[in-house]
């Protein structure tokens, strides 16, 4: 069972390994990118949200702030444009913890639907400051150094960045949900006054939880100004942002390891489809809004937990066969 | 800056403060009676102003008369959204969920009016909106003082319906303890759907109070939803006295900060206050300690 598991892991891996090797048309390769993107940001903001119960829907802050870190240092470094840039991801994911911090430290002192609330006015904050600050370049936007990469090379080198964050993610998601510090997170999920009355230090946990989550969405949003070359502030700190990575958490299962990767391969995708097909935003708007609506309402826990019940029931069924049909050999054996 | 201009800047802020009063205090009101945060109040409130723009400009209605349409049509639109999805949401993550459902609904209510309206702004107009007078060398706009008297009018109404009648009192009780409510024969369903519906039928007037004064299209939604929720976080969420202090302070700094020091960023006055506020008092300046830890 646990071999199979991990099997199937490593099928996925050589998939993705795979994929801009057998499909050359940079169309779908623009698509590949997007869906890690997403994956590698819903799963961070799973990492956190799902874990702790926090929901945030803020992150797309620290997207931007990523992505504001990717421009502006390459800018003022005058870099050349190429590979080199690449060393300026893991910086974007620093800085969004440099923001992350002094964020957090403020709204993680409410609970709850207050925290929810609170994340969102933080998100708009900072938006607001993207638009009217100086150094942005406000509405107008920045341009990144042009990259001069053939058309059909382009996408690959952001697409195997973009891979190695979501593996990155992925293990360490997997190694916090084994871990003492991931049990306190669900701690905290689950009662998180008697996880203090415990001895959890509840908000040091919160807070390394918290700007965990935001470094690898600030990688995410440079790697994105990156491949993108030109930057917004009103797309790159984009509302739709925060509650699209919560719908994929959910729609795949919230607080698990592989429902939110899942939730974001098959809702990122579906949607840079729809937008390269019909390119009609308010249509996807209200697409997006009743899915969501049916996801929440119908299958609260994620299509994932919802299948893994059928599967495990079924398993336990057979189980109770085999074991039920071993103890009447036994006790005929004995006889 | 001279005297003058703080006080232009204090009375406009008490005016313009009253209207968000009237809408942060439905989402409040919904609040305190369900446990539901409406995200989609936002939203809600640029549809009561479409709908006062279309009355005015197909069929030539004054925006003021038009309430007496668009706050009905409002109010069902609130009853549909709560029997629909908000009802169905329970347990104990039902606030959380709540604000992920009405995000939904925002969403498609934002995708319908792009496409009915079109993503370009517009503003209603009427003779009062772009007029003013003077007294003692101060101006005050005539839309500004006709939406002061108009949320007035409504909150008083609001309360007076809160405190002095007996569907009140159930909506009082149902504020203080749902179970309570529930032993002592109040059909707390029955009064949360009403209450929901009243919450949304108040933005109709604050929508076309707001769309006389500022030209909009549906992602205006976006700004004035994060305002409302940091006017009710800061009065403490579910406080109806709070929501309206909370909501005339904080325009009121706002445009202060406008006049003495930059209108663009102004509106961060909004998020430093609240960072103040949370750090001493994490419930808000009116909110009960532990009445409502989940």
């Amino acid at each position: 069972m646990f071999q199979k598991k991990n099997l199937l892991w490593l099928v996925a891996l050589a998939v993705f390994l795979a994929f801009p090797l057998v499909v050359t048309n940079p169309t779908y390769t623009t698509i590949g990118v997007f869906t890690l993107l997403f994956m590698a940001c819903t799963s961070s903001w799973n990492m956190f949200s799902g874990y702790s119960g926090y929901i945030a829907l803020g992150s797309g802050a620290f997207y931007g702030v990523g992505a504001y870190t990717m421009a502006l240092c390459s800018l003022h470094w005058h870099m050349a444009a190429g590979a080199a840039m690449f060393w300026l991801v893991p910086l974007g994911g620093l800085l969004a913890v440099l923001v992350a911090i002094p964020v957090g430290w403020v709204v993680l002192r409410v609970r709850r639907h207050t925290f929810v609330v609170i994340t969102i006015a933080v998100f708009f904050v900072a938006q607001l400051s993207a638009i009217n600050a100086g150094f942005t370049g406000g509405t107008a936007g920045l341009s990144l150094p042009f990259i001069t990469w053939g058309a059909s090379y382009y996408n690959v080198p952001f697409y195997y960045v973009a891979l190695a964050i979501v593996i990155f993610i992925t293990a360490l998601s997997a190694s916090v949900r084994r871990s003492r510090f991931g049990l306190q997170l669900l701690a905290i999920r689950d009662d998180e006054d008697r996880a203090l009355g415990l001895g959890v230090k509840v908000a040091a946990v919160k807070l390394t939880g918290f700007s965990m989550s935001a470094f690898v969405i600030g990688m995410c949003g440079a790697l994105y100004a990156m491949f993108i070359g030109q930057i917004y502030p009103q797309f790159v700190f984009d509302p739709l942002f925060d509650i699209s990575i919560a719908l994929m958490a959910f729609l795949g299962g919230l607080g698990t390891l592989v429902g939110p990767l899942l939730g974001a391969l098959v809702l990122e995708s579906l949607q840079q489809y729809l937008t390269v097909s019909f390119s009609n935003g308010s249509l996807y708007l209200i697409l997006f809004g009743s899915l969501f609506l049916i996801v929440i309402l119908f299958m609260p826990q994620g299509v994932v937990v919802a299948l893994r019940d059928r599967w495990t029931k079924k398993d336990e069924r057979e189980r109770d066969a085999v074991a039920s049909n071993e103890t009447t050999l036994m006790a005929s054996g004995t006889k | 800056m001279n005297g003058t201009a703080l006080i232009q800047a204090l009375l406009d802020g008490v005016l313009t403060g009253s209207v968000y009063a009237l809408m942060a205090t439905g989402l409040t009101l919904i609040f305190g009676v369900m446990d539901i945060i409406n995200v989609a109040q936002g939203i809600l409130v640029i549809l009561g102003a479409y709908l006062s723009y279309a009355l005015t400009v197909h069929l030539g209605i004054d925006p003021f008369v038009g309430l007496l349409i668009t706050i009905p049509t409002l109010f069902v639109v609130g009853i549909v959204i709560e029997r629909a999805f908000i009802g169905r949401l329970k347990g104990p993550e039902k606030t959380a969920m709540s604000i992920l459902v009405t995000y939904a609904v925002s969403l498609l209510i934002e995708g319908a009016l792009n496409m009915i309206f079109s993503v370009n702004d517009v503003q209603i107009s009427a003779w009062y909106v772009d007029r003013s007078f003077r007294v003692f060398g101060i101006y005050i706009a005539y839309i500004y003082l006709f939406g002061f008297i108009l949320a007035a009018v409504l909150l008083t109404a609001l309360y007076f319906m809160l405190y002095r009648t007996r569907f009140g009192a159930s909506v009082r009780a149902s504020l203080a303890d749902q179970t309570a409510a529930a032993l002592v024969g109040i059909d707390v369903r029955r009064v949360s759907t009403i209450c929901f519906g009243i919450g949304v039928a108040v933005t109709a007037a604050g929508g076309m109070v707001y769309g006389a004064t500022n030209s909009f299209n549906a992602s205006t939604s976006y700004d004035l939803i994060s305002r409302l929720l940091i006017i009710i976080v800061l009065g403490g969420m579910g406080s109806l006295g709070g929501a309206l202090v909370a909501a005339i302070a904080m325009i009121t700094i706002e445009d202060i900060v406008a006049v003495a020091w930059s209108p663009v960023w102004s509106t961060l006055s909004f998020f430093l206050v609240l960072v103040i506020v949370l750090s001493v008092r994490p419930q808000g300046l009116f909110g009960k300690q532990s009445a409502r830890v989940a």
